[in-house]
């Protein structure tokens, strides 16, 4: 059997405190593991329509996100295949995934589409924290999320293997997990929300 | 020319349509028109609900960083907020980068300009002026012919090429189960082009799919990934090797080079067979739409541009300069440090200042939140109804040149480069103008063409082709460089934040593809103390100032007549035609609040 052409993605922006999930579980995937040829992984942040090429590539698509599926924070849900998209266009999706939406329209448009997609999405708790990382309920998704890619690529034949020494970095070292959380500045340095009308703070009286 | 209006006459007695976004990314956008009886808009409102997190995410941290967050901060606009990011930290620190290093930040910010300009032109904006469901009645043979007739040398011209692809979009159309053409008003009258010309656009529209994962690749190479291209402060994160033959992630080779060199040939050819041909062909059929100037025809900014010889700023291909009042005869100097000419106002803008008729300039600038709505804004503080402008009204700060509002981007470059003679740019321009004319019977000037939604679009697939041209001057100054055995790509000297000044500021600029970009920074004691960006978006979209001045995307609606006002193909056209940074959902809502329509800003 030839090795299947496999895309494992992490979307979202990772400054935006639970919209780094996806990012994040890259990250975690490519500091423990060695995948075969034809595995790719990549930190794909916000970058919507670029992304295209590299899904119209792929036979497998995997992607990890953080999605609003309306459900309790830190619930992991898996959707697949012709269900992906419909997950990644509803109206209370998280930040950019219209955008992701429109990846996969252009790809099937184009008449590349992947075979098989596997979306593992988590329910953030906050996102409208700039700066800041993954809540507890969300970081705690982590593994059981890697697992289940595991999963699904072990039934496919790949294996990933541990890795012994460092990785070439999915993404510049100032932005690796801990370094991100340790840096962050005060909140009395850096007001940390982002656009008051949309998330009251505090009860408001002429609502 | 008619003369620019004051906000304090704009005519808002007449309906008023609210379009706003659903979705919350970054450098949101809300835009609400006053029309009058005949549907022409008299009132334009723009409000920006983009938190400026940017500036306060940064304090405290290692100024040798920067561009790596900046470069998160939005899906769009990555590799130029990271440059930008990185000359401001220079520039504080006086570190001069080898000529190598010049050459391939030359390269990687043309490629992101080419690749930005034809995805937004195909897959953004196209759709403005596009009818793909119009294109399913297009004739294959007919088509093709037109598509001899547009551009004879392109290759992709036979009855059977538009077959295929009329074939796959009425199975794409029919299934229905995903959304890429879901949200137009594909019977509005605004559409008027024929069937074939649809039904070519639409094939195009696949085949800049097709070029713009190629051009990329350019960033792959020199900045060792794509997504996320590495940058780094003194030069550039990629060594060079000439006698190397490693494969990927090896130092810069020959055969990575003559990579390179195939993908600039590529999008070269693509430019001027394909885009610019489309451009013209658009313009000409839609030649009475000419809607849209607004600031163009008065006041334009650029800090110019693809500087050929490294730190001489009269080399840049597009030239830095100011135009005010409509005076091409006069390109006045622009210095991005001077605290008298580029200040930031708030009296319209969810900040407050100490005194809020004076503007700061960004290496004093505070970013202080207050959201406070006026007296007559119809709704509530989260479902805002109608916003009253006459108050605060945008998280967009208000900034101005001089204390006037300035267009940006490629309309304003090329203006800017035309009227400081830069002969490339005349023979481009004058040549366009000249094809124009011609095909249409029409007999206009520069001044009347160019200041228009049409004139934007066309300045971007101009800039698209001096850019791919320069491309090749630089590939070859890069390869003579190399072989003359300079093998520099990073001067490291002060690499060490032990060699740094106490205190240090500095401003790092640039023309992204949407138009003026700053970064100004201040370091203390080797962390970030202040980092404050100005960024395209910002001058266009920037709401009224205390005296009335209204910006670049509130002038361009006004006097626009729609077909149909609950259907914003008008608006959408003009807004798009700035390359706005934010990929959004829009709704329209009716007077009363209700929701009529919902259309999806591309």
């Amino acid at each position: 059997m030839t090795a299947p052409n496999i895309l494992i993605l992490g979307i979202g922006n990772l400054l935006w405190a639970d919209e780094g999930f996806g990012v994040r579980c890259v990250e975690l995937l490519n500091e423990r593991y060695r995948f075969p040829d034809g595995v790719r992984l990549m930190d794909g942040g916000t970058q919507g329509i670029y992304l295209v090429q590299h899904v119209q590539q792929a036979d497998c698509l995997i992607v990890f996100d953080a999605v609003d599926y309306g459900l309790a924070p830190g619930t992991l849900k898996i959707v697949r295949d012709d269900e992906v998209p419909r997950f990644m266009g509803a109206k209370r999706m998280s930040l950019h995934q219209t955008g992701f939406q429109d990846v996969l329209a252009l790809a099937a448009f184009s008449g590349a589409y992947p075979r098989e997609l596997l979306l593992i999405g988590v329910q953030p708790e906050e996102l409208e924290d700039f700066g800041g990382s993954l809540r507890e309920p969300v970081r705690a998704q982590l593994e059981p999320a890697l697992r289940v890619a595991l999963e699904f690529l072990a039934e496919r034949g790949v294996v990933a293997a541990a890795r012994d020494g460092d990785a070439e970095r999915l993404a510049p070292a100032p932005l690796a997990l801990g370094r991100y959380e340790a840096g962050r500045p005060a909140e009395e340095l850096a007001y940390r929300h982002g656009d008051i009308r949309f998330i009251p703070q505090q009860p408001l009286e002429d609502d | 020319m008619s003369s620019l209006p004051n906000a304090s006459q704009l005519d808002k007695s007449g309906r008023r349509i609210v379009v706003d976004p659903v979705t919350r990314i970054e450098g949101h956008m809300r835009c609400e028109v006053n029309v009058d009886a005949s549907n022409v808009i008299t009132n334009a409102v723009s409000t920006g609900t983009m938190w400026r997190g940017l500036e306060v995410i940064l304090k405290g941290r290692d100024p040798r960083d920067a561009w790596a967050f900046v470069e998160r901060i939005c899906g769009v606009c990555t590799g130029t907020h990271a440059l930008t990011s990185v000359r401001a930290v220079e520039d504080a620190l006086d570190i001069r980068i080898p000529y190598n290093a010049h050459l391939i930040r030359n390269l990687m910010d043309k490629t992101l300009q080419v690749h930005d300009h034809i995805v937004h032109f195909y897959h953004l904006h196209a759709l403005d002026w596009v009818n793909p469901v119009n294109a399913l009645k297009a004739d294959p043979k007919a088509t093709s012919a037109l598509q001899q007739a547009v551009s004879p040398a392109h290759a992709k011209s036979s009855p059977g090429y538009f077959r295929d692809v009329q074939t796959r979009l009425k199975k794409f159309v029919e299934s229905g189960q995903l959304g890429l053409f879901s949200n137009g008003y594909w019977d509005n009258p605004a559409y008027k082009l024929p069937p074939e010309a649809d039904l070519m656009a639409v094939a195009h529209y696949l085949e800049a799919l097709d070029l713009q994962k190629d051009i990329v690749k350019i960033h792959t190479i020199f900045g060792g990934k794509n997504p996320h291209p590495n940058y780094m402060v003194g030069g550039v994160a990629c060594a060079i090797n000439l006698d190397d033959v490693g494969a990927a992630g090896a130092p810069v080779n020959m055969t990575s080079l003559n990579f390179v060199l195939e993908r600039i040939h590529e999008a070269r050819e693509f430019t001027r067979n394909v885009y610019l041909p489309d451009v013209l062909a658009v313009a000409g059929i839609y030649k009475d739409w000419l809607y849209g100037g607004g600031l163009a025809a008065h006041n334009l900014l650029s800090y110019g541009t693809f500087t050929k010889v490294p730190y001489d700023k009269s080399s840049d291909l597009l030239p830095a300069g100011a135009i005010v009042g409509g005076n091409w005869d006069e390109v006045l100097p622009v210095d991005v440090r001077d605290p008298e000419e580029i200040q930031e106002f708030v009296s319209h803008s969810w900040y407050s200042y100490a005194d809020e008729t004076k503007g700061l300039h960004p290496w004093d600038g505070v970013t202080e939140p207050k959201f406070e709505l006026g007296p007559n804004t119809k709704g509530s503080r989260t479902h805002i109804q109608e916003i009253d402008e006459a108050h605060k009204y945008s998280w967009i700060k208000a900034p101005r040149w001089r204390g006037h509002a300035m267009e940006v981007g490629p309309l304003a470059r090329y203006i800017i480069a035309y009227a400081s003679g830069r002969e490339y740019v005349k023979e481009q321009v004058d040549r366009s103008l000249a094809a124009f004319n011609q095909s249409t019977g029409l007999n206009l000037g520069l001044k009347q063409f160019l200041p228009s939604t049409l004139g934007r679009t066309l300045a971007r697939a101009l800039e698209c082709e001096l850019a791919v041209d320069s491309m090749l001057d630089d590939w070859q100054a890069l390869v003579g460089n190399i072989k003359a055995g300079d093998r520099a790509t990073a001067n490291v000297e002060k690499w060490d934040p032990s060699t740094w000044p106490k205190e240090a500021k500095g401003v790092g600029i640039n023309e992204a593809p949407r138009g003026a970009l700053g970064h100004w920074i201040r370091i203390k004691d080797g962390k970030i103390e202040n980092y404050q960006a100005i960024v395209p978006t910002t001058w266009n979209g920037t709401p009224r100032d205390h005296l009335g001045n209204i910006g670049a995307y509130e002038a361009a609606l006004l006097n626009t007549r729609m077909e149909r006002p609950d259907e914003p193909v008008e608006i959408l056209r003009t807004l798009h035609s700035f390359d706005p940074c934010l990929a959004c959902s829009t709704h329209v809502m009716s007077p009363d609040g209700q929701e009529l329509t919902r259309v999806k800003v591309r």
